[in-house]
C-alpha cells in the first residue's frame, strides 16, 4: 500500500486547517509520557485565551505536577506556588489586578489531594478566578501515588491491587462539592480522551473564561485526562481505561451553568 | 482497481512523536497506520494512506503536537490497486 509523504506541505491548492502548535505555543517539545492527556488541555487552554483575546490579560497560577511544564511552552504569564495553593495564591492576583483573567491549572493531586481547602473556600468566597483541575487520579509527577481522586479499584504505585475503599476511602468528586457552593457560577467535567470530548472541553473552558470576564464569579473546569503510565496500561487503551474507570465516578458534562 | 477521493492531508512531525498511536483509533477515515520503522527516539510512528478528509481528528488528540492538517481547495482521485486495508 502506498503512504502519502507527510514531510511538507502539499503542493497542490490547499488551506491550513489546523497548526501543529497551538497560538501562544512556544516549543512544540515536551517531555511528558506517551499517550499522556495533559499537552492536549494545555492546547485548549491557550486555544481559549487566545480566541478570547486575553493574551495579555491572562494570569496563570500553576500548582505541581506534570501539567507545570506549560510555563516553559506557552508565551503566558505564570506564577508557580506551593503544592495545592493555587486557588488562593489566585485570589491575590485577581484582587490586585482585577482586570487580568486569572486561572489556575492544577491536577487532582494538586487539587483534590493536597488543597482541597483552597480550591473549596475559594469557591465559598466566590472568587473571580477559574480553576483548572487535570484529573488523572495520580500523583504522575513523583511516580504514580493514589490521589484523593483515584478511582474505586484503580491501579497505582500505592494501591497496587486497586484502591479498596476499606483501606484507602472513596475518591472526592471535587467538581461535584464546588457545584454545591453558591459561590461559584460555573462547574463542567470534560475529558480529552476522544475528539468530541475535546471539542466539548474545549467549549466549557472557553465558558468559564467568558464568565470570569464577565465577573459572574467563580468558575471550575474538571478535565479528566489519561496517564497510560501511572494506570499501567498500554497508551492505546488509555481513552477507553478513562471512560470506563472514571467517567462512572466523574460523569463528564456542565454541572452547573450560570 | 478502485478509487480513493482523498480532501486534505497531514504534515507529521515524525521525530516528535512518541508513538501513542492515540491518531490510529481517531482517524476517521482510518487512514493512519503505524510504521513498523522507528524514529530516532526509538518509537513508530503514523504513516498516511490516501482517504483523508482533513477532519482534524488527529490533531485534536494527538498530545505531542505532531499533526498539520490541510484541506484541498479541490479533492484529489486516487486509483488505488486493491490491497489491504484499501477498501471501505
Amino acid at each position: 500500500m502506498t503512504h502519502i509523504p507527510t514531510d511538507s506541505a502539499p503542493d497542490i491548492p490547499a488551506a491550513k486547517v489546523a497548526s501543529s502548535s497551538a497560538p501562544l505555543q512556544l516549543s512544540e517539545e515536551h517531555h511528558l509520557c506517551p499517550g499522556c492527556g495533559h499537552p492536549v488541555a494545555w492546547r485548549l487552554l491557550l486555544e481559549v485565551i487566545s480566541e478570547l483575546e486575553l493574551e495579555r490579560r491572562a494570569i496563570g497560577v500553576v500548582g505541581h505536577g506534570c501539567y507545570t511544564n506549560i510555563v516553559r511552552l506557552a508565551d503566558v504569564d505564570f506564577l508557580q506556588c506551593l503544592h495545592g495553593r493555587a486557588p488562593a495564591v489566585a485570589t491575590g492576583v485577581k484582587r490586585v489586578q482585577p482586570q487580568a483573567a486569572v486561572f489556575t491549572l492544577q491536577g487532582d493531586g494538586d487539587m483534590a489531594s493536597e488543597g482541597l481547602q483552597e480550591v473549596l473556600h475559594a469557591a465559598g468566597r466566590g472568587e473571580r478566578i477559574t480553576c483548572i483541575m487535570l484529573n488523572n487520579g495520580v500523583f504522575g509527577d513523583t511516580g504514580g501515588q493514589m490521589t484523593a481522586a483515584t478511582v474505586v479499584g484503580q491501579r497505582t504505585k500505592t494501591s497496587l491491587d486497586g484502591r479498596d475503599p476499606a483501606s484507602h476511602g472513596h475518591p472526592i468528586p471535587v467538581a461535584d462539592l464546588v457545584a454545591r457552593l453558591p459561590g461559584s457560577v460555573y462547574v463542567a467535567r470534560g475529558a480529552v480522551n476522544n475528539a468530541g470530548s475535546i471539542a466539548r472541553t474545549k467549549r466549557y473552558l472557553r465558558r468559564a473564561f467568558e464568565l470570569q470576564m464577565e465577573g459572574a464569579g467563580f468558575g471550575l473546569v474538571e478535565v479528566l485526562t489519561m496517564c497510560p503510565t501511572g494506570w499501567f496500561v498500554a497508551t492505546p487503551e488509555g481513552p477507553d481505561y478513562l471512560e470506563d474507570r472514571f467517567e462512572p465516578t466523574f460523569p463528564v458534562g456542565e454541572l452547573k451553568t450560570a | 482497481m478502485s478509487t480513493i477521493v482523498t480532501r486534505g492531508t497531514v504534515v507529521i512531525g515524525v521525530e516528535r512523536c512518541k508513538g501513542c498511536e492515540l491518531c490510529i483509533p481517531a482517524c476517521r477515515p482510518g487512514v493512519l497506520e503505524m510504521s513498523s520503522e522507528v524514529n530516532r527516539s526509538g518509537y513508530r510512528y503514523p504513516l498516511l494512506r490516501p482517504g483523508c478528509t482533513a477532519c482534524r481528528a488527529c490533531h485534536a488528540v494527538c498530545p505531542d503536537y505532531v499533526f498539520e492538517v490541510y484541506k484541498f481547495d479541490e479533492p484529489v482521485a486516487t486509483e488505488i490497486r486493491d490491497s489491504p486495508g484499501s477498501e471501505q
